[in-house]
């Protein structure tokens, strides 16, 4: 019983979850008021979670949601009539709230998507403004997912969202050249989004595993509105390849499990074809980019499933493209431990010793690989004072459990 | 809407600038005020006299405080301004982009405060 309760409210939230964030952007993209839109929405929503749990969710849930915030803007219409100051947008808003009533409502989310990433928004804070508006995430869940102080992201939301408005942030899609400049900004904030929910270090945070979850769902929203961009569907197939593997990274105890050892049965096979799927399709638009170099970089992961291994040196290949690309320190970590996979530990650190280790001296994965290279070379010394470092700088305990075991495996 | 596109820029180079050098630079502004104009963006613009020409006045205790020079010194001053009006900020910030300044100088957006009524 308690169980079918459980189940009513979670799918309430989804629906709501949903129909919100279409609603938001539907009344943003017409006043350019983030704010006023979520005041009106949200005593909608707080009301459809309150009610669709026993009645049911109803067969159009947009439709009551609109009702419902219909009343809501109606009242703050009338109150701020005494006030003046807010009339024009509640008035703005009452008449949009009642033409939708009538007929389909446009999503107009991609819109509100590139408002929220624009580049004269603080890029700090444009995944976290996705997460609210979008998604209708509260401050408090956002702040703790992005380790920030539930005040402090009430502020900058709010700062965000007044910059919107005062500012002239226009609600459109893009077109050609501004899109191509454009759209890095909207899926550089859903794949931050994505790895706020990912890292969540114990693997047991409900509101960072849906923070995740929701990404996806961005990332799909995204591919599908603009099915001819290939980093859109790069992305989607990236995060779709994680997102597979996350059964696979705890063991039963909770500890951490690397790439490399993890159990591919544990892998989500529907998810990687899709992945897949959408890889290929990003292909033959012939527009390679950041997302689909690294979702191949997966996928290359993903082979061990068949053939019983990476397919290391495609890996190699691809990650030296990345690193063209990008030229960032992480990426020249990962390729040199590729390295050492196709032409031994030697060749994978000798590509380490180039990196300039003032940047990676306090970067827990440079120390991780330079160990496990170190250990590869036979210079196991080296190799245990590298892990005690790696130790050192680790925040997540079961991978720095997973850390102190790899270096007390180290043969003397 | 409309906004401010407030010039910041170095004034140094400009004094030592050779006559041909100076008239390309007024040309383009020209042409900039010029596609402003035909779009029917441009409200005002006027150039600055340097900051070293500034005076700045605040009131200490009731009484006037003048003192020689601009509020804020800095390598780039402000050297000028235009004032249009256009749909919204990615417009603004695509003028801004096409202004001469942008070259050799910064220029800020902001947006205008609507009068009442």
């Amino acid at each position: 019983m308690a169980e079918g309760d459980e189940i009513a409210r979670e799918t309430a939230e989804a629906v709501a979850r949903r129909s919100y964030g279409k609603l938001v952007a539907f009344l943003a993209a017409r006043t350019r008021d983030v704010a006023a839109a979520e005041d009106a929405l949200a005593e909608a929503f707080a009301s459809a979670l309150a009610h669709w749990p026993t009645r049911g969710v109803p067969d159009n849930p947009e439709a009551w949601l609109i009702a419902a915030a219909k009343r809501k803007a109606i009242d703050a219409h009338r109150a701020a009539r005494r006030g003046e100051k807010a009339v024009p947008h509640l008035a703005l808003m009452t008449e949009e709230l009642a033409t939708a009533s009538s007929g389909e409502i446009p999503d107009e989310r991609l819109k509100l998507l590139f408002a929220c990433a624009h580049p004269a928004i603080d890029e700090a804070v444009r995944a976290p403004l996705m997460l609210q508006t979008v998604l209708g995430f509260d401050a408090a869940a956002i702040a703790s997912a992005f380790l920030v102080s539930p005040a402090a992201m009430s502020q900058r939301l709010v700062r965000a969202k007044s910059k919107i408005r005062e500012s002239g942030i226009p609600f459109r899609v893009p077109e050609r050249e501004d899109l191509r400049e454009r759209l890095p900004f909207v899926l550089d904030a859903i794949y931050a989004a994505y790895a706020e929910g990912w890292s969540d270090p114990m693997g047991t945070d409900p509101s960072a595993r849906a923070m995740a979850g929701e990404a996806i769902w961005l990332g799909r929203l995204v591919a599908a509105l603009l099915p001819d961009e290939a980093e859109a569907l790069g992305l989607l197939a990236l995060m779709l390849h994680s997102e597979a593997r996350r059964a696979a990274r705890r063991d039963p105890s909770g500890e951490f499990v690397p790439l490399s050892e993890q159990d591919t049965g544990l892998w989500d096979g529907a998810m990687m074809r899709e992945a897949e799927a959408l890889l290929r399709r990003a292909a033959a638009l012939n527009a390679i980019g950041r997302f689909q170099l690294e979702a191949a970089v997966q996928s290359a992961h993903a082979v061990r499933a068949l053939k019983g291994g990476a397919d290391w040196a495609a890996i190699v290949t691809l990650y030296d493209a990345l690193w063209t690309m990008t030229g960032s320190p992480v990426i020249a970590i990962n390729r040199a431990v590729a390295l050492a996979e196709t032409q031994g530990a030697e060749a994978g650190l000798a590509a380490l010793d180039a990196l300039d280790p003032k940047s990676l001296s306090q970067y827990q994965p440079y120390w991780s690989a330079r160990a496990h290279l170190l250990a590869g070379t036979g210079a196991m010394d080296e190799a245990r004072a590298a892990y005690d470092r790696a130790i050192g700088l680790e925040i997540d305990p079961a991978v720095r459990r997973f850390l102190q075991l790899k270096k007390t495996r180290l043969a003397h | 809407m409309e906004y401010m596109l407030v010039l910041f820029s170095d004034p140094k180079p400009l004094m030592t600038m050779k006559p041909a050098e100076m008239e390309q630079m007024a040309g383009a502004y020209y042409a900039f005020t010029q596609a402003l104009q035909k779009e029917k963006a441009f409200v005002d613009s006027r150039r600055l006299k340097t900051a070293a020409d500034a005076t700045t006045v605040t009131l200490d205790g009731g009484k006037s405080k003048v003192v020689n020079g601009p509020y804020i010194e800095t390598k780039e001053e402000l050297a000028g301004y235009y004032l249009i009006d256009v749909p919204d900020l990615d417009a603004a910030l695509k003028w801004a982009a096409r202004c001469p300044t942008a070259g050799h100088g910064h220029v800020e957006v902001r947006p205008i405060w609507p009068m009442p009524g």
